[in-house]
């Protein structure tokens, strides 16, 4: 069991102490995953476009309700392994049939056959490598400091709470409406998010 | 009778700890009981709370002193070379490469959990994949050390690596011992990749469970900021999915190239296109077999049968069983072509492998790999987590004298009866073993202490499903 009362030290600093703090935006906490595809659903009906949904598993069409249909993720994979390929034989190619031409067993300088191994394995490598890279650059992450953090509520985004937050830069955000059709959507509690 | 919307009907049966199906086998996957804050909480809790700090210390006090003698066995082994190693000529290769093989083959059922089974839609892998895939890196790190040590000269083991160098010399790419080189580290930096894209996400888990600033903070820097945004999770589940994807045919292919390097050879024994399958299965045997020995014990002392149910561990059984039947055709066919084949030195080889010097070493192998491994067939054991235990470390020893058949007793007697010569491991050779098995589990007892190691993100998503009633 983990302890549940937070030390001092965790605590969110008293935020009066910053002048020029702005709003981020509202955020909803909701209790289940349908609840939390439904409202997104219903804000982006809505016409709210800048907000993102927050949950501590992927949830199957959420991304989708945000307006984010397409992931150019296997376009990246697909160059990668491309590049790789090409890559690796063009470099057994170059070393064994023209840099360092080597007679092994009477075989051609281009026996392809014994290229096929590590041709595939670099398609491989490379194809994962641009995967995972993609996932970094994409979701611009490393990124440490965001300002969903500054709520305390959200440490339970990763935990078995779901978040719905619309970001005060979207053109149809006003705090009252905003707020109120938060509210509206069974959500059990919202709150400002501040720079 | 208790039902489930959507799921079999179970039984529960009073004579059984675990629910079951009406056909009696163990029906959960994830235990019924479970929510999203529970199961977070229990395997976040591990390496926030450290439970069982005795068994901690021990085992890695145990763990540890073993790697400690794997660095004196290798710094002697640096400082004078591998004549300390019982290898001569015509073995060379001896116990270095066995212990590789051996090593790389465990390796594979991380991958073989991770990613086919992700493909195949297997959802029992989900709260064994972290371990396993961990097992696995920590296996190739094992397995990688012995080709560089076997180098005789491992300072230099970047010439292996193609690169612009002074002397103009590439790699001979036509070699599958460089082929081997490639294979090991792609499959090495992939599973490192599937890997730690999966831990993501529950090292937020654990940041966000964490209570004091020290440990937010590492964990905070370690998930990179994961936030669980939607956004981020469709990218990365795309991620996830072409990595499987991409991780299969890899799984497949690191085996049957680590096989190259003896059936592209002319040696009786060796030389055989059964070689690339019969080595995949062996491969995915011996790791299955050592995953069930690493989390049998983990299961009990941390208490996570409600995670690990019984389910999954008669699963992995039977997969186990099943990759015992293709190695054991693997032996048939071996004898069968040797027979078939008419080559004199085929037939002497087979012959020799039954009833030669190394015979009594083949009929323990039968015994360990083939026979005792068969009481899988009995539901009994493949759901009592002792007996289990036990046929799998059957089976990974069995595993080991296999590779150590398939390289010591094809080497010692090849062609010519005059370079015929026995093989005798030295002390260096056995403290390099069992040290090797000292690094593998000091890292594993590492990563059960720092990491979450079970997927904390996919056990929700099975509660989920469960509560959509898909399961």
């Amino acid at each position: 069991m983990i302890e549940e009362k937070p030390s001092p030290a965790v605590l969110p600093e008293p935020q009066i102490e910053y002048e020029e703090k702005e709003l981020y935006g509202l955020m909803a906490e909701f209790e289940e995953h349908e609840e939390l595809l439904a409202a997104t659903r219903r804000a982006y009906a809505e016409g709210y476009r800048r907000m993102d949904a927050y949950s501590p598993f992927p949830v199957e069409g959420l991304a989708e309700a945000l307006g984010n249909e397409y992931s150019p993720i296997p376009l990246f994979t697909l160059v990668g392994g491309m590049i790789g390929g090409l890559g690796a034989y063009f470099m057994e190619w170059i070393s064994m049939a023209r840099l360092y031409p080597l007679n092994v067993g009477g075989r051609p300088h281009n026996s392809w056959p014994n290229f096929i191994p590590i041709t595939f394995e670099l398609t491989v490598l490379l194809a994962s490598l641009s995967a995972f890279l993609g996932v970094f650059i994409l979701n611009r992450l490393p990124h440490p400091h965001h300002p969903v953090f500054n709520v305390p509520e959200f440490e339970r985004a990763s935990i078995d709470r779901f978040f719905l937050c619309i970001e005060a830069e979207d053109p149809k955000f006003n705090l009252e409406q905003t707020r109120k059709f938060l509210e509206g959507q069974k959500a059990h509690k919202v709150t400002e998010v501040m720079e | 009778m208790e039902t489930i919307q959507g799921s079999e009907p179970r039984m529960p049966d009073p004579a059984k700890p675990y629910p079951v199906t009406v056909l009696g086998y163990p029906a959960e996957m994830i235990g019924p009981k479970e929510t999203y804050a529970k199961v977070s909480e229990q395997i976040a809790g591990i390496p926030l709370k450290h439970p069982r700090p005795m068994f901690w210390f021990v085992g890695f006090t145990f763990a540890f002193s073993l790697f400690l003698m794997f660095c004196v066995a290798v710094t002697y082994l640096v400082y004078k070379g591998v004549g300390i190693w019982g290898i001569n000529i015509p073995v060379a290769w001896g116990f270095a490469i066995t212990n590789f093989v051996w090593w790389i083959g465990i390796g594979h059922a991380g991958t073989f959990i991770s990613a086919i089974l992700l493909l195949l839609y297997q959802k029992w892998r989900t709260t064994i994949n972290r371990f396993t895939e961990a097992m696995t890196l920590f296996a190739v790190i094992c397995a990688g050390m012995f080709p560089l040590l076997h180098l005789g000269r491992p300072w230099v083991f970047f010439w292996l690596i193609p690169y612009p160098d002074t002397m103009s010399l590439w790699p001979q790419f036509r070699s599958p011992l460089i082929w081997d080189v490639f294979a090991v580290s792609t499959y090495f930096l992939v599973s490192l990749m599937f890997w730690y894209l999966g831990v993501m996400p529950d090292l937020a888990t654990v940041r966000d469970k964490a209570r004091t600033r020290w440990k937010k903070m590492v964990y905070h820097i370690s998930c990179m900021g994961w936030r669980g945004s939607a956004v981020h999770w469709k990218h990365h589940q795309s991620a996830y999915l072409l990595l499987g994807g991409l991780a299969t045919p890899l799984v497949l292919s690191v085996h049957s190239v680590v096989s190259f390097d003896f059936s592209v050879a002319q040696l009786p024994g060796w030389h055989s296109t059964i070689f690339p399958p019969y080595f995949v299965a062996g491969a995915i045997y011996s790791g299955f077999a050592m995953v069930l020995n690493l989390l049998i014990p983990i299961r009990r002392i941390y208490g996570l049968q409600n995670i690990i149910t019984t389910r999954t561990l008669n699963n992995m059984a039977c997969v186990t069983l099943a990759t015992c039947w293709m190695v054991v055709y693997g032996y048939i066919m071996e004898a069968f072509t040797a027979w078939y084949s008419g080559d004199p030195f085929e037939k002497h080889m087979m012959w020799d492998r039954a009833f030669g010097n190394y015979g009594w070493i083949f009929w323990g192998l039968m015994l360990v790999n083939c026979v005792i491994p068969q009481l899988l067939w009995s539901r009994r054991v493949r759901t009592h987590d002792i007996a289990l235990f036990f046929v799998a470390l059957s089976a990974n020893l069995g595993m080991w004298v296999e590779r150590f058949v398939i390289v010591v007793q094809s080497l010692h007697n090849d062609f010519v009866p005059s370079s015929w010569a026995m093989y005798y491991p030295t002390k260096w050779d056995v403290m390099t073993l069992l040290g090797s098995l000292g690094l593998f589990l000091t890292l594993q007892f590492l990563f059960i202490r720092y990491i979450p190691m079970i997927s904390i993100s996919e056990s929700r998503e099975l509660i989920a499903q469960r509560k959509e009633g898909q399961l």
